[in-house]
């Protein structure tokens, strides 16, 4: 493709004419302090400005979390919620919640809103559950994975149709999927106290199984985790020196640092946690449960496929402003649907999780979908995904996922009797309110700023 | 588009040849609405034509005619000398036409180089290749003179109004454009921005492009535009270079499609616009 960049060519001096200063951009707020800093100390500033201008990135959910873990530690009896033991269990709870709330973030990019979810993951769970069965159908695992995977896909894909062809709304026709869909649930499962289980001794069926049951032996996850770290890490330094030194837009090199370094502490604190015997005296329990590469897997996949092809590039401005995306070419039908059916099948893998979070038996009640709906929504914009479309990004769902599945764990610690489950529900709505609170105030903050800056 | 490269600043010279797009006899109706009557203009390379008209004249659906929105149901495009076809906005992209819509179509969220690729990406297997966009996106930009290649990066939600503006237009030229088309760029612009874009308007110019402005406001129109056009109801009243006009006459055109109390050689008194659609009908 040849640019028009020979004809762009500077005119003669003669012509003097002012140069359009794009730094002189008013609205600081919004622009990422990585892209205006060249030292660590302009990007603090920079990172300071835009925390002022209320777009706090991540900020938000990660002091809520060392929040909310001091407040359980403090509270729960026995100070018991920092034990690894805990930890280790809120992982794996909130791996559900995580992989959910990924598929949900997508659909909310669009500005769109999936209410199925909940309902949809739990069709997938027990499609699985039913396809891996002895003696019949007895699929093998990797098979019965996709095939869940597909149906759930196929199902989204449907949804996607009805909002993005038909043009119904998403809220209605997720809505209606969200009812249909629980009630599929009991009839796939065969009645409403049936339950489908899974056999550990199995060797098939264990997959399934070990998914958040099974542990890495200690050595294998320090190594990989030790190999996966340098890869990433120097994949991170590399590209930013390449950037740097081809005169692009790049972080400054302590910044780059200093985020391999937190990558690094984060991958070692996950391991110095899981790799403490939590059995006890009488049994061994320790390592990396296999749920967790699993889910950075998927938050892998999630990134790349939002941040680097087109398919993500068209999402955000679908998201960001419909009319241009039209105008640019773009199938909006097209990605909407393909969104749907992404997020449905993301759900279904969230609904195999669910089942192997509870010990391989699955019934009508392992998991509440209107819950789940909502605890994903809450991770997602908890996270710092708005729920207006346009601005959110995968590692949102996985830091709100945690929040989430630490909230609902402290509470049942609690030993507040009757008072549990109604607390399992209200202080996720309330922390769901509050940050959509932030994430509305924010926008309007951003947007007074800025006209109050246009001439 | 090599040709354009040897000729630098002021009107291009193939301005009095003949001129890159060329509209003969353009009509469009929208059910008993009579939008366009027999329609000539002419846009030369190297100039800016402006194109005047009160509300309603026909300035838009003539703008999405050459841009392909909507089709004429008479008449012929030239394109540099040959007639072509637009039928879609496809197909004026593919001849180099580009429209910059009033409401600006960028993405708030997406970034000054997203958004001059959006639609048009490129990929590494299968890969967003960032970094020859962003470096295609700030030459473009430096060549225009819109830059800073440091905030390139920068989510255009937050630029100013004519900084979002030199964007969309920036984004208009990258694609071996030789038409653009600029429909009201600067209308809600502050003097400064307004300033910015005009300057702007007059590289594209100098580059050797034909350029079209749409606009209501005079003071930008004669400061811009080498040529005007201006339509009353539907009819091209007036095209001539900007110098034979006055302010005064433009107005008249504008009001009442004649100017001095005598018409324009080329106009012919309107008829009612039923008769008019039924004598295009016949």
């Amino acid at each position: 493709m040849t640019l028009t960049q020979g004809t762009l060519e500077p005119v003669a001096p003669g012509e003097a004419a002012p140069d359009v200063d794009l730094t002189a951009a008013a609205g600081v707020a919004e622009v990422p302090p990585e892209i205006l800093a060249q030292s660590l100390g302009e990007y603090f500033r920079a990172y300071w400005q835009k925390l002022k201008g209320g777009d706090s990135g991540l900020l938000p959910v990660l002091v809520a979390m060392v929040i909310v873990a001091i407040a359980f530690e403090l509270i729960t009896p026995e100070n018991a919620f920092l034990r690894p033991s805990n930890l280790v269990y809120i992982f794996e709870l909130s791996t559900v919640y995580m992989v959910l709330s990924m598929g949900e973030i997508v659909v909310l990019l669009l500005g769109e809103l999936d209410l199925s979810i909940g309902a949809v993951a739990l069709m997938g769970g027990v499609i699985a559950y039913k396809l891996i069965q002895t003696p019949s159908p007895n699929f093998p695992w990797w098979a019965a994975i996709l095939v869940s995977l597909l149906c759930c896909g196929v199902i989204g894909g449907l949804q996607g149709i009805l909002v993005a062809r038909v043009r119904i709304p998403a809220f209605v026709v997720t809505l209606g999927g969200f009812l249909f869909f629980t009630g599929m649930i009991v009839i796939l499962l065969g009645g409403a106290d049936t339950s489908l289980g899974l056999d550990p001794t199995n060797p098939n069926q264990a997959v399934l199984y070990n998914l958040e049951q099974g542990n890495i032996n200690v050595v294998v996850s320090w190594v990989a985790t030790g190999v996966v770290v340098v890869i990433l890490g120097s994949i991170t330094w590399f590209r930013a020196a390449s950037r740097r030194r081809s005169g692009l837009v790049a972080p400054p090199a302590s910044l780059a640092a200093i985020r391999i370094a937190l990558m690094a502490a984060a991958a070692v604190a996950v391991l110095a946690i899981c790799t403490v015997n939590r059995g006890g005296v009488f049994a061994t329990i320790q390592g990396l449960p296999w749920v967790i590469p699993v889910v950075l897997g998927i938050l892998g996949f999630w990134t790349l496929l939002l941040q680097q092809t087109r398919y993500g590039r068209y999402v955000y401005a679908i998201g960001g402003n419909p009319e241009a995306a039209r105008r640019a070419g773009v199938s909006l039908p097209w990605i909407r649907t393909w969104s749907f059916a992404l997020c449905s099948a993301t759900a279904g893998f969230a609904g195999i999780l669910l089942g192997s979070f509870y010990y391989g038996q699955y019934s009508s009640n392992v998991g509440d979908p209107g819950q789940l709906v909502l605890y994903s929504v809450a991770a997602a914009v908890i996270g710092g995904t708005s729920l207006f479309g346009g601005r959110g990004k995968a590692i949102h769902g996985v830091l709100g996922g945690l929040l989430i599945g630490a909230i609902a764990y402290g509470v049942s610690l609690m030993n507040l009797g009757t008072l549990s489950i109604p607390l399992e529900y209200i202080l996720p709505g309330a922390v769901l309110l509050l940050a959509v609170l932030v994430d509305v105030l924010s926008r309007r903050g951003a947007r007074t700023g800025k006209d109050a800056a246009r001439v | 588009m090599s040709e354009e490269n040897e000729h630098g600043v002021g009107p291009h010279p193939s301005a009095t040849a003949e001129p890159l797009l060329k509209l003969r006899g353009i009509d469009k109706h929208f059910g008993a609405v009579q939008a366009l009557y027999h329609v000539d203009l002419d846009l030369p390379a190297g100039q800016v034509t402006g194109l005047c008209g009160d509300n309603g004249a026909g300035k838009s659906v003539l703008t999405r005619c050459i841009a392909g929105v909507h089709q004429p149901d008479r008449g012929q495009i030239y394109f540099e000398g040959r007639p072509v076809h637009i039928r879609q906005a496809r197909d004026a992209a593919a001849l180099g036409i580009e429209t910059v819509y009033q409401d600006l179509a960028l993405a708030d969220n997406l970034d000054i180089v997203q958004n001059m690729f959006l639609g048009r990406e490129r990929t590494h297997y299968q890969m967003l290749d960032e970094d020859s966009m962003e470096r295609s996106a700030g030459e473009t930009l430096a060549g225009l003179r819109v830059t800073s290649v440091r905030s390139i990066r920068q989510p255009v939600g937050s630029l100013s109004g004519g900084q979002r503006q030199s964007v969309a237009v920036a984004k208009a030229v990258m694609w071996n454009s030789k038409v653009v088309l600029l429909d009201e760029p600067t209308a809600a612009l502050g003097v400064v921005q307004t300033r910015m874009v005009l300057d702007l308007v007059r590289r594209l110019r100098d580059h050797g492009l034909a350029v079209m402005v749409i606009s209501h406001n005079l003071n930008d129109v004669f400061e811009v535009a080498d040529r005007l056009a201006i339509l009353h109801l539907g009819r091209m009243v007036a095209e001539a270079p900007a110098a034979s006009f006055d302010r005064q006459s433009v107005v008249e055109y504008m009001t009442t499609g004649v100017s001095g109390g005598r018409p324009d050689p080329s106009y012919t008194p309107l008829e009612q616009p039923a008769e008019a659609a039924a004598e295009t009908e016949a």
